[in-house]
């Protein structure tokens, strides 16, 4: 009796372990499978970006084919147009995430908003780009930094609402009960005490935002289009990054691939040291909480 | 003896002299008291008084109101939509569910201490004198006297005298516990509503709040919900039990405890349920 039960309680031991290694298996080939790629883009862009890596890059503009030239006024553009998208989209998006975590939290209008904000999340940012040119670029009869900069925020605008609505709702309520039966109102509380709480995590969005439109190119290709020159006048076409090497990398000429290539390769780094610094902050958050 | 010790769901009318039955003047005092949240009847006709500079406790099962009567005395259930006070609740005679009545007002004089420590997340001087700045606009010196006097009432004052500017989450769960309670009385409010203080403590902070909790009720009025009854029975003058938010029995503490008059309110005490 004893051993018989044992035989099939170690005939169902087996069997579980059979079946654990074969998921175990699997979700370590699909992980792989994932990485793989991953790695590939990676390694492809740290080297051939590497390479074409040089200090003319910083320092000369781009070139007509055949000439040396640099990136200087694609991330000078870039840098300037995402400043303006985020200077732009965050205190607007803080203000309506505020809104609706702390005056809207459970009303149908919030609700609403919400739903709208999360639709406007996920738009192909190529519409977001045709419709500021339709309403900047049409209207006033010329591509320029202005309208980059406000396809960018329309991008940041949505993350920055979600961010701040959600890390809001993440304070504590008691938070809030303790902070009003201190007889201070609403506004304050919020200013004073549920920023405080939640401004690691708004400023991890913000920065996350930022990742997110230092690579975008097709909102850019209907606003500030491009320019081979400097430029640091907002009212006229911009250059960017993502635009240059958009441009470059389908052009015939080895050269704009190689700065292609380095301009690839300073995005991704860039990224790279945003979603870094943003893990950073949350990281010594949780500590100094914990 | 049975006019300071009388069940007020049978009757009202005697409520107006539950505590001052006893020489202690009513600080605040519900009348015909009902709450609702989102419809239901949380409160059912509530007559309770907070007698001045004396402790008050509120006994009774999870669910019974204890916490919903305590939360309409400074107006915090307020901040949440679909719950509705009817009645009157009295702080020295005005009324203060008329909406007339100033809720920052309300609140400066009926501070509130909740279950779980909520520090701010500032330093700890600044969490004391984060209140204070918002009513008086004080010089460094007066508001360092302040939030030290706010510390040593708050019996805190010696742990945290050297680290003032450090962030309030690094101190023990019942160091903030007593910087909430420090926070509520550097206001100088009248009245100190107490949720479960000791709840989330260990028993060596819970002695020292309860300890705390009888040398504040010389300067302070203090209410105080417990789901602990022996913390009743140590710290409080008076007690009320509830039951399905009906004020069943409400009483000096001692009279309470050993001569309950309703079988309900033996029941409890003697842990046939609850």
């Amino acid at each position: 009796m004893n051993a018989s039960t044992h035989a099939v309680s170690d005939r169902l031991y087996r069997n579980r372990r059979i079946k654990n290694a074969i998921a175990l298996g699997l979700s370590g080939l699909a992980t792989l499978f994932g990485l793989f790629w991953l790695v590939w883009i990676l390694w492809t862009t740290l080297r051939t970006g590497l390479a074409a890596m040089k200090p003319s890059l910083f320092t000369q503009m781009t070139p007509p084919p055949g000439s040396d030239g640099g990136l200087a006024n694609a991330l000078f553009g870039s840098a300037i147009m995402s400043v303006g998208a985020i200077l732009i989209g965050t205190p607007i998006g803080v203000a309506a995430g505020t809104y609706l975590a702390e005056y809207a939290r459970k009303h149908p209008i919030g609700e609403v908003i919400r739903f709208v904000n999360d639709i406007l999340l996920s738009a192909p940012s190529i519409v977001l780009g045709l419709f500021v040119y339709t309403l900047v670029v049409r209207t006033s009869g010329h591509f320029s930094g202005y309208a980059g900069a406000l396809s960018l925020a329309l991008i940041v605008l949505p993350v920055v609402v979600r961010t701040t609505d959600e890390m809001l709702q993440l304070v504590p309520s008691t938070m809030r009960e303790a902070a009003l039966s201190l007889g201070v109102p609403q506004w304050k509380v919020t200013m004073q005490v549920l920023y405080r709480s939640a401004l690691p995590g708004i400023v991890t969005g913000v920065l996350l935002a930022l990742a997110r439109i230092s690579g975008e190119t097709a909102p850019l290709l209907f606003t500030a289009l491009n320019n081979q020159y400097w430029t640091h006048d907002l009212s006229q076409p911009m250059a960017s990054v993502p635009v240059v090497i958009f441009q470059y990398a389908m052009s015939p000429y080895d050269s704009w691939h190689a700065l292609a290539w380095a301009g690839a390769f300073v995005v991704t780094l860039f990224v790279l040291l945003l979603s870094l610094l943003s893990r950073a902050i949350l990281l010594r958050n949780k500590a100094s909480h914990d | 003896m049975t006019d300071a010790h009388f069940a007020v769901a049978a009757s009202a009318a005697p409520a107006a002299a539950a505590a001052s039955a006893t020489g202690a003047r009513p600080k605040m005092a519900a009348r015909n008291l009902d709450f609702y949240y989102n419809g239901f009847h949380a409160l059912k006709s509530v007559n309770f008084e907070i007698a001045e500079k004396r402790v008050t406790a509120l006994i009774g099962p999870s669910g019974c109101g204890k916490s919903t009567l305590l939360r309409v005395f400074n107006r915090i259930y307020s901040i949440y939509p679909k719950l509705e006070a009817k009645g009157e609740v009295l702080l020295d005679g005005d009324n203060i569910l008329d909406p007339r009545f100033p809720l920052n007002r309300l609140r400066s004089k009926v501070g509130m201490v909740f279950q779980k420590p909520v520090p701010f997340p500032m330093s700890i001087y600044d969490n004391i004198a984060y209140g204070i700045r918002h009513y008086e606009k004080l010089p460094k010196s007066a508001m360092d006297v302040r939030v030290e006097q706010a510390l040593t009432q708050g019996a805190l004052w010696g742990e945290v005298k050297d680290k003032l500017k450090q962030s309030a989450l690094g101190l023990s769960g019942g160091q903030q516990q007593r910087l909430c309670i420090a926070r509520a009385i550097a206001l100088r409010p009248e009245v100190i509503l107490l949720d479960e203080p000791t709840s989330a403590l260990d028993p060596i902070a819970t002695g020292k709040i309860e300890q705390l909790i009888s040398e504040l009720k010389n300067d302070f009025t203090i209410a105080i919900v417990t789901h602990n009854m022996q913390q009743a029975a140590r710290c409080s003058d008076y007690t009320a039990f509830m039951y399905l938010g009906e004020l069943v029995e409400f009483g000096e503490t001692e009279t309470l405890f050993t001569k309950p008059t309703k079988t309900q309110t033996e029941d409890y005490i003697t842990g046939r349920f609850g």
